[in-house]
């Protein structure tokens, strides 16, 4: 049966030669290779989900009085958009499975490309000739924030109102054109029209996954066609020769079984896990807000970022050049990025490395990228911890104000000191490995020496 | 579950047993893939592993259809969620024991072609439309109009030109405040150590600068600058409800009940916290909003109904390039 | 001088005897002890500096940092004893549920004395089956939830903790109302009316145990749990599963 599918197929498209080169490419083995799988079938989970909640979701900002099974919200006034969600939490069957699915989905989705990223940092990955598949990675990242974003703003609840009234303060703030491109996205000042909802949901459904969707197959063919990166686990592994595992028998299995184990998960979340239970928000409007408001956890470094830059407007007489939330809303996220889209050209610059690298390093092999890499992610943590700093005082007496000159220091200073130390621990750890080849050395030729005795 | 961990299990200690290859039989070929180890016990795993997968897929349409049963999303994702677990752990079962992982060789593709690269550029210049200055400039110049062209009607999404909207405000004077039902407020309904939320009638409730916050100050409490002395009424003052930082409304009353231990009256943005004194015209004294929060002049009409003494002395909401540039208009 | 002794010690030994019959009595003694350092004598309360509780003082002695108590009534004394905000350990601290180490006697002898002190608004008595989940919903959000958070999970306001209102009692809940304890606005009956105040005491007690039908509440506060979910359970889990089906690096 098979050779008859396998026939059928080659005499009408010629693939056959394409098929089996497929079927036993060499997948190098290691468990975190399997990161960007994670990301990419929570990005399958994602899309099953999201196409179910299309079927109920209505993207319409007219107000309607609630009338169903929620009793807090009995004769409340709300979008239709807010009142669909409702719906699909409350009397849609399984829509509440599908609705939590779906938002950890996102969340994993997202924590699985920052792993993922970690991973492809840390051990040179990136460097030639994969520069253009990182580059592609990183736009994903990106864009898949303002996925995730756009996807939980769309409720129209009212911890999402107040952070898309967050993001409007933060497109205000670009300098000169901030108003400018604020109208353009909102048609006209917050909290825009009709107009601006459809364009949320549009871009959320169609436009930002249709990108995602073509950036991931380039960043997969690019994968393919150079063949994956390698450790050199052993002595045949080398800069030309390719050690792994064939699609065919032996990957398969393990992928599919990925796929199982991600779907697994991510359902087991979104039926035993509450995750942001929109009927107890109620809906937004602008004259209302709540303490305790964030944003999802991949924004959050966002949120401390807002937080922690003292309060000025750079202003020239009557001119407001950089209003406040310009600092920590947009300027920090994009220098974090302009820093890892530049990295490995800053790296060749560096270190005088413009060689082709298909062995990936172990991260104490190279201290100064390990040491860049933890001193960046230890200041963006930092910040992004200072972002929680207020419930950190409801929950463990920690005074607000303290926190924030803390984090305001800690900050600038603890990166450079990490980078530091982490740079001292690679090279510690190197030294230690040397010692233990040259012992291991000297003990097999002593050895070899007492057997020919 | 017993079963789900001994597939763990194995699959943490790799072991491959390696076959010691045998002569071809007659009609056998020569293999391309390894023989599969024989492991019975383990096929047995993966095949109960399966069926586990299967009789909680079935629980699943079960529990839908049973919507009357309690906790009935946890029990819907609880049977989906196993069912799929069951079958991954049944898929590395099958990896690490049923099917024979290979470790082959390969070579790393060749990526520079230097031929192929130079015949590429040959076919270009051979063309000779490099050589064509002109018409490259024209090209260039076409192209570029074009670009222009197509990329316009982004500027029919919004205003994105002509900024008036965001001085506009629905606020002139007379205009009656009124409480989110429509009733007007009256000067007596403000009460000291309590805020009070209150529209433009006739507004817009949702737009930014309808939005305000009132609170009445204990007399002599009041320092307010002198361009902004007459925006008090009978020592009530109204403050846009919408922060100057990133636009979250401040629904936040700092109200002391004892002053010389506590801290002064405040309005406070549950956002960011930034942290506006009513006293003195909406300094901010702590957070990152960089501008003071826009005031709006009150007066108290005959029948004590409060109304707006003009417009707010600074633009509503977020700031930007031009939010101290001009006053705000009706 | 032995027959003012005999009277002073009669009369001393009396003391409690009065004390039992009669809670305001009883009262002033338990004033002296715990609350006139700071609120003074005859709960006239100043803005002096304080002087450190002693045991039975007598009242007489002018000094401390306190307000008035003056017509606060027995609802102020209610509410402070009961959850314990009352007596504060330190001059000038932010009042916190604590502890509550007088008896029911004791607070409701203090609450009696303080009452008697002028007067002033007596125990509320809400009824939160009158009121309405919605319009405490719809109350809540836009008067309370901007310090207590939308589900009373408590929050932060520049230079004060809000608290979660989980251990509140109803009859707390509609004192602290009254009376907008430390910097909590004070909403009277002309802006939050009794039947207006059993709704907001009817949600106060739904947010207590609210509508969690989507699984594990974690906090009900939204996503830093959630983060914390995605990877402690989420991430580890399934970096757990990539580790058993992929291979480590071996070491050498």
């Amino acid at each position: 049966m098979i050779r008859g599918i396998v026939r059928f197929v080659d005499r009408r498209s010629g693939s056959a030669p394409f098929l089996r080169k497929t079927l036993r490419y060499l997948f190098p083995d290691h468990w975190s290779f399997l990161l960007g799988e994670v990301a990419l079938y929570s990005f399958i989970v994602l899309v099953a989900t999201g196409v179910y909640l299309t079927l109920f979701y209505e993207n319409s900002t007219a107000k309607v009085v609630y009338h169903g099974p929620y009793a807090p919200l009995q004769g409340e006034e709300m979008t239709q958009a807010y009142r669909s969600v409702l719906d699909i939490s409350t009397t849609v069957k399984a829509g509440l499975l599908i609705r939590q699915t779906h938002h950890w989905a996102a969340d994993i989705f997202i924590a699985a490309i920052v792993l993922h990223l970690l991973r492809i940092f840390f051990t040179g990955a990136y460097r030639k000739p994969r520069e253009l598949t990182y580059w592609i990675g990183l736009t994903i990242l990106m864009v898949s924030l303002l996925e995730g974003f756009l996807g939980y703003s769309i409720v129209d609840d009212l911890l999402s109102g107040m952070g898309l009234a967050i993001a409007y303060g933060v497109a205000m703030s670009l300098p000169f054109v901030g108003a400018n491109v604020s109208a353009l996205i909102w048609d006209g000042p917050f909290p825009g029209k009709h107009d601006f909802y459809s364009r949320m949901y549009i871009a959320h459904v169609f436009l930002l996954p249709a990108l995602i969707a073509v950036l991931l197959t380039v960043h997969l063919a690019l994968v393919a066609m150079k063949h994956h990166t390698q450790f050199r686990s052993g002595p045949r592994q080398s800069e030309r020769k390719v050690v792994g595992v064939p699609t065919f028998p032996g990957q398969t299995p393990r992928s599919l079984g990925l796929l199982f184990a991600v779907a697994g998960v991510l359902f087991l979340l979104g039926g035993l896990v509450q995750i942001n239970p929109i009927w107890l928000w109620g809906p937004y409007h602008t004259y209302l807000s709540t303490n305790g408001a964030q944003p999802d956890w991949y924004l959050g470094w966002l949120i401390g970022g807002l937080r922690l830059v003292p309060g000025f407007d750079l202003v020239i007489g009557d001119y407001t050049l950089v209003p406040n939330p310009f600092w920590g809303g947009a300027a920090f996220p994009l220098v974090v990025f302009l820093f890892l889209y530049l990295w490995p050209w800053i790296e060749r610059k560096l270190t005088g490395d413009y060689g082709y690298h298909n062995l990936l390093d172990r991260p104490r092999e190279s201290p100064l990228r390990t040491a860049v890499g933890w001193a960046l992610l230890t200041w963006v943590f930092l910040v992004f911890v200072a972002g929680s700093s207020d419930r950190a005082y409801v929950l463990f007496n920690v005074p607000y104000i303290p926190q924030i000159w803390a984090y305001r220091v800690l900050a600038f200073v603890a990166p450079p000191v990490s980078g530091l130390i982490a740079f001292w621990v690679c090279r510690e750890l190197q030294a230690g490995e040397r010692v233990e080849r040259r012992r291991k050395r000297a003990e097999e030729e002593a050895e070899a020496a007492e057997a020919a005795v | 579950m017993g079963r789900a961990k001994d597939a763990l299990i194995s699959g943490i200690v790799l072991l491959l047993r390696r076959r010691k290859p045998r002569p071809l039989g007659p009609g056998e070929r020569e293999r391309v893939v390894p023989p599969a180890p024989d492991n019975p016990g383990w096929e047995l795993t993966a095949v109960l592993l399966l069926l586990a997968g299967a009789a909680c897929a079935i629980a699943f349409v079960v529990v839908y259809v049973l919507d009357r049963l309690p906790a009935h999303t946890q029990l819907l994702g609880l049977s989906l969620g196993l069912s799929l677990l069951f079958i991954a752990a049944a898929l590395i079962v099958t990896a690490h024991r049923l099917i024979v992982t290979e470790e082959l060789e390969d070579d790393y593709p060749v990526l520079e072609h230097p031929e192929e690269q130079e015949l590429i550029v040959q076919v270009v210049e051979d063309s000779g439309l490099t050589r064509r200055r002109l018409l490259k400039l024209a090209l260039l110049t076409a192209g570029g109009a074009l670009t222009a062209a197509v990329l316009t009607p982004i500027a029919s999404l919004g205003p994105a030109v002509d900024l008036v909207r965001f001085y506009a405000t629905p606020w002139r004077r007379g205009t009656r405040l009124v409480d989110e039902h429509g009733k007007p407020y009256k000067a007596s309904d403000i009460e000291e150590d309590n805020f009070y939320t209150a529209f433009a009638e006739g507004s817009d409730k949702e737009a930014l600068p309808s939005s305000l916050v009132l609170v009445r100050l204990p007399k002599g409490s009041l320092k307010l600058p002198r361009e902004l002395a007459h925006y008090a009424a009978e020592g009530i003052v109204a403050y846009s409800k919408i922060c100057t930082h990133a636009g979250c409304a401040i629904s936040l009353y700092r109200a002391p009940l004892f002053q010389p231990d506590e801290p002064t009256p405040a309005l406070v943005c549950p956002c960011h916290y930034s942290t506006f004194n009513p006293a003195d015209g909406g300094t901010v004294t702590f957070g990152p909003a960089g501008r003071k929060l826009p005031m709006l002049p009150l007066l108290v009409a005959p029948n004590g109904e409060l109304r707006a003494g003009g417009n707010f002395d600074q633009p509503v909401g977020p700031s930007w390039w031009g939010v101290r540039e001009r006053k705000p208009r009706t | 001088m032995k027959r003012a002794f005999l009277i002073t010690a009669l009369a001393v030994l009396c003391f409690p005897l009065a004390a039992a019959a009669d809670p305001v009595q009883q009262g002033y003694h338990l004033y002296g002890r715990y609350c006139i350092s700071c609120h003074a004598a005859g709960g006239k309360g100043s803005a002096g500096r304080p002087v450190g509780a002693g045991r039975l003082r007598t009242q007489g002695q002018d000094t401390g940092i306190g307000p008035s108590l003056i017509g606060v009534g027995a609802l102020a004394a209610d509410f402070y004893l009961r959850t314990g905000y009352m007596p504060l350990p330190h001059v000038g601290m932010q009042p916190r549920r604590r502890h509550v180490f007088l008896t029911e006697g004791e607070i409701k002898a203090l609450t009696a004395y303080v009452a008697s002190l002028g007067p002033g608004p007596a125990l509320p008595r809400p009824r939160p089956e009158r009121g309405t989940l919605t319009h405490g919903y719809h109350l809540f959000t836009e008067r309370c939830a901007g310090c207590h958070q939308v589900v009373a999970e408590g929050g932060y306001v520049t230079g004060a903790l809000p608290p979660p209102l989980e251990n509140a009692t109803p009859t707390q809940v509609a004192e602290a109302v009254r009376i907008g304890p430390y910097v909590m606005p004070t909403f009277s009956k002309k802006d939050i009316s009794d039947r207006e105040l059993d709704s907001i005491v009817r949600y106060v007690e739904y947010a207590k145990h609210p509508d969690d039908r989507g699984g594990w509440a974690i906090g009900h506060i939204g996503p830093i749990p959630e983060g914390f979910v995605t990877w402690f359970i989420g991430m580890t889990a399934l970096v757990a599963v990539c580790v058993v089906i992929g291979k480590r690096l071996q070491r050498g």
